[in-house]
């Protein structure tokens, strides 16, 4: 037999019951779209992850007590503003560094309240860092100098605690003290499920005051050129170390925070991607279940087509393309609606989704294997039949 | 003498049910030439359909030899075997076996889709095919669109399509009234006499089995009579390589000549007539008379 006449065979034969094929095939839609929806969001946070990274600002050195791992717990910093002159010196720029002390903290104006994360930073944040204001202005050297009580508003806050007014010039409290707001950031959105827009930016010496420490948290450095950072990190690090004798530090790039959050991200992606193949799995399970009821059914027919000529191979391949077809027009059919339904996601929810071309092609070729694999058995057992037993069956 | 269309020497078939062996056939021998036309009668439970299965390759012997068209069935694989029947073989059975929800001229076509036939020349000879069974105006109807008369002169087309050398025809007319199965009976004999088809056919029908050239009888698995033993009538298309056209005179002539079979009811011998006439309305004219002149010639 022709296999173009095998195709068409295998076509009316699913035609002719058409719900049992559409239910059947459900099962390999839903697990293809969940493949493909899970493997589009998981590609569409990576994307987000590693443009944020990116959008820090560029050439940037992260300088941290400890070791920058997964899962290793942060150590307690045992850095100051004195460790901030030595690193400024090594660099060689003042303009270059930047500083972070963060906690949480009630933030209030009025009968109105809201729990961010208020920074204690340098002046030099925003040429260190990419962050934009919206209105009013950032802080000056003379505000850390003076460790003057004013504060930049993240949009969120912003929002949260003036809705129907303009903050600049506004009083908040912070813990209880009390603040000016000088300025508010532009809205930034989510990174990893966390508002980024939900913090609040003071002078580095108000935020010691306010929390009662010299601690430090963190330094940046937006390093002059990409092609000596590491040497710049291996320097900063040293002089650290030679600082603080006994305590590590590392000093990371974004290259490796990226590597990081995408091996996270991908692990994350490649674990729910399989969930969803399990789904597909037991969706050929139910291929293979119906193409043995459907062989079961068409006994006599396959009697008689053996009878008239056909081979046990016809018959086989008869019956293996009916599957395939099963669990490729599923799979179709399952990408469209996973792609449907990661494009809306995306569209509607701050989820992000980004469909692969790779992630199609790769759920497509797994739904016709699946066919494939779990159509062989009965379609040898088809093939196999005794054509005088099979031509008796009721 | 031509070669025979199908050999059994000896054949026999034992079934293994539950550990315990039915023996279904035991040690049949007979021959089929070509264009013949058997009567295969007997009892109920006597082995006629197991040897049928066997005659047409559609089950393999458990002992003895068997050759259809002079391949030795043992030696070929069930693929070979399933192209040999595809080739020489046409299978006619009581319950139709129409595949459902498929036009008549598909279901005529379908043994040529296993002889890798393309769409469209499968349905031309499948609709001429038809149109030889007399249902050349049904070429679209489904088998549940039609008489039961109707689906069996479909099953016989689907048989004669590929031009084998046998039709096997299990009790064709036993699902079909009197009326309805006596013309069928007379199809498969038009069909066996125009075309040189040899036709093996189990009935219960006494008057159907004397109609027919020679008479197999079976009890419990043996052949207890075969009339081609007693009466060594040589087959009457034998030595005759002839058109197909020219067939039905000497078929004809022959079997009015050696009409003293038992009872040879005149209803029977009007529908051989009848037969002969329809067959001379249609042959091409010019052939037509020329064949008795020939014949006639002869002896
Ligand atoms: N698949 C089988 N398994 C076991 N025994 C079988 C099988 N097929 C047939 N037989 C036995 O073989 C014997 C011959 O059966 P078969 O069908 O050839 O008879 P038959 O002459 O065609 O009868 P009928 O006229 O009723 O159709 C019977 O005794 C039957 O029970
Ligand atoms: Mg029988």
């Amino acid at each position: 037999m022709r296999l173009a006449e095998a195709w068409r065979v295998a076509l009316d034969a699913l035609r002719a019951n058409r719900l049992r094929s559409a239910l059947t095939m459900l099962g390999v839609i839903i697990g293809v779209a969940s493949v493909v929806i899970l493997v589009a969001i998981g590609t569409g946070t990576k994307q987000k992850v590693e443009q944020q990274v990116e959008g820090l600002g560029s050439n940037l050195l992260l300088v941290v007590p400890g070791r920058i791992d997964v899962g290793s717990a942060p150590a307690l910093s045992p850095l100051t503003l004195d460790d901030v002159d030595a690193v400024s010196r090594v660099v060689g720029d003042p303009d270059r560094v930047a500083v972070t002390v963060a906690s949480g903290a009630t933030v209030r104006a009025g009968a109105r309240s809201d729990f961010s994360t208020v920074q204690g930073v340098l002046e030099t944040t925003p040429a260190v860092f990419t962050r934009e204001l919206a209105r009013g202005r950032y802080l000056t050297g003379s505000d850390v100098d003076t460790s003057r009580r004013v504060a930049v508003l993240g949009a969120s806050v912003a929002r949260a605690l003036f809705p129907d007014r303009d903050p600049v010039g506004q009083q908040v409290t912070v813990s209880g003290v009390r603040f000016r707001v000088i300025g508010v950031f532009a809205p930034l959105g989510q990174s990893l499920g966390v508002d980024r827009d939900d913090e609040v930016h003071v002078p580095v010496t108000a935020a010691q005051r306010l929390y009662g420490t010299q601690r430090i948290d963190g330094i940046a450095v937006k390093a002059p050129d990409r092609e000596r950072i590491d040497e710049l990190g291996g320097r900063i690090v040293a002089e650290l170390t030679r600082r603080h004798p006994g305590t590590e530090f590392s000093a990371v790039t974004q290259e490796q925070i990226l590597g990081v959050l995408g091996d996270i991200l991908g692990i994350l992606t490649g674990v729910l991607a399989a969930i969803a193949g399990i789904s597909l799995l037991v969706g050929g399970v139910g291929v293979s279940n119906i193409m043995l009821v459907s062989v079961r059914e068409r006994t006599r027919e396959i009697g008689l087509r053996k009878a008239v000529g056909a081979r046990p191979r016809d018959i086989g391949v008869q019956f293996l393309l009916e599957a395939v077809l099963l669990t490729s027009i599923g799979g179709l059919t399952g990408m469209a609606l996973g792609v449907g339904t990661a494009l809306t996601v995306a569209a509607v929810s701050p989820i992000p989704a980004a469909v692969t071309w790779w992630s199609l092609a790769l759920a497509f070729g797994v739904s016709a294997a699946v066919g494939i694999v779990f159509g062989v058995v009965p379609a040898q057992r088809a093939g196999r039949l005794d054509p005088v037993v099979a031509l008796r069956s009721e | 003498m031509t070669a025979p269309a199908i050999e059994a020497v000896d054949v026999s078939r034992t079934y293994q049910l539950d550990g315990v062996s039915v023996p279904a056939l035991r040690g049949v021998s007979l021959t089929v030439a070509p264009g013949d036309y058997v009567a295969l009668v007997g009892p109920s439970g006597s082995g006629k359909s197991t040897l049928m299965h066997l005659l047409g390759g559609l089950d393999r012997p458990t002992g003895g030899r068997l050759a259809i068209g002079g391949r030795e069935v043992g030696s070929l694989s069930p693929g070979e075997l399933a192209a040999l029947r595809n080739e020489t073989i046409g299978f006619v059975f009581q319950a139709f076996h129409l595949l459902p929800r498929t036009s008549a001229v598909d279901n005529v076509a379908l043994p040529l889709v296993y002889r890798g036939v393309g769409a469209r020349q499968r349905r031309e000879r499948a609709a001429a095919m038809l149109g030889r069974v007399g249902l050349g105006h049904r070429l679209d109807h489904r088998p549940n669109q039609l008489s039961g008369g109707e689906q069996q002169r479909v099953a016989i087309a689907r048989a004669l399509v590929t031009d084998p050398t046998v039709l096997l025809a299990d009790e064709p007319t036993g699902n079909l009234d009197s009326v309805t199965g006596a013309a069928v009976l007379e199809l498969l004999e038009r069909l066996n006499a125009e075309s040189g088809v040899a036709l093996v056919m189990v009935t219960h029908d006494h008057e159907v089995a004397a109609r027919a050239r020679r008479r197999i009888a079976m009890r419990d698995g043996v052949v207890v009579a075969d009339s081609a033993d007693e009466r060594h009538d040589p087959p009457v298309s034998a030595g005759t390589g002839r058109p197909d056209t020219l067939v039905p005179a000497p078929s004809a002539e022959s079997r009015s000549a050696s009409g003293s079979g038992p009872g040879h009811p005149s209803g029977g011998t009007g529908g051989a007539a009848g037969a002969t006439g329809r067959r001379a309305g249609e042959g091409p004219a010019g052939d037509a008379p020329a064949v008795p002149a020939d014949e006639e010639a002869v002896p």
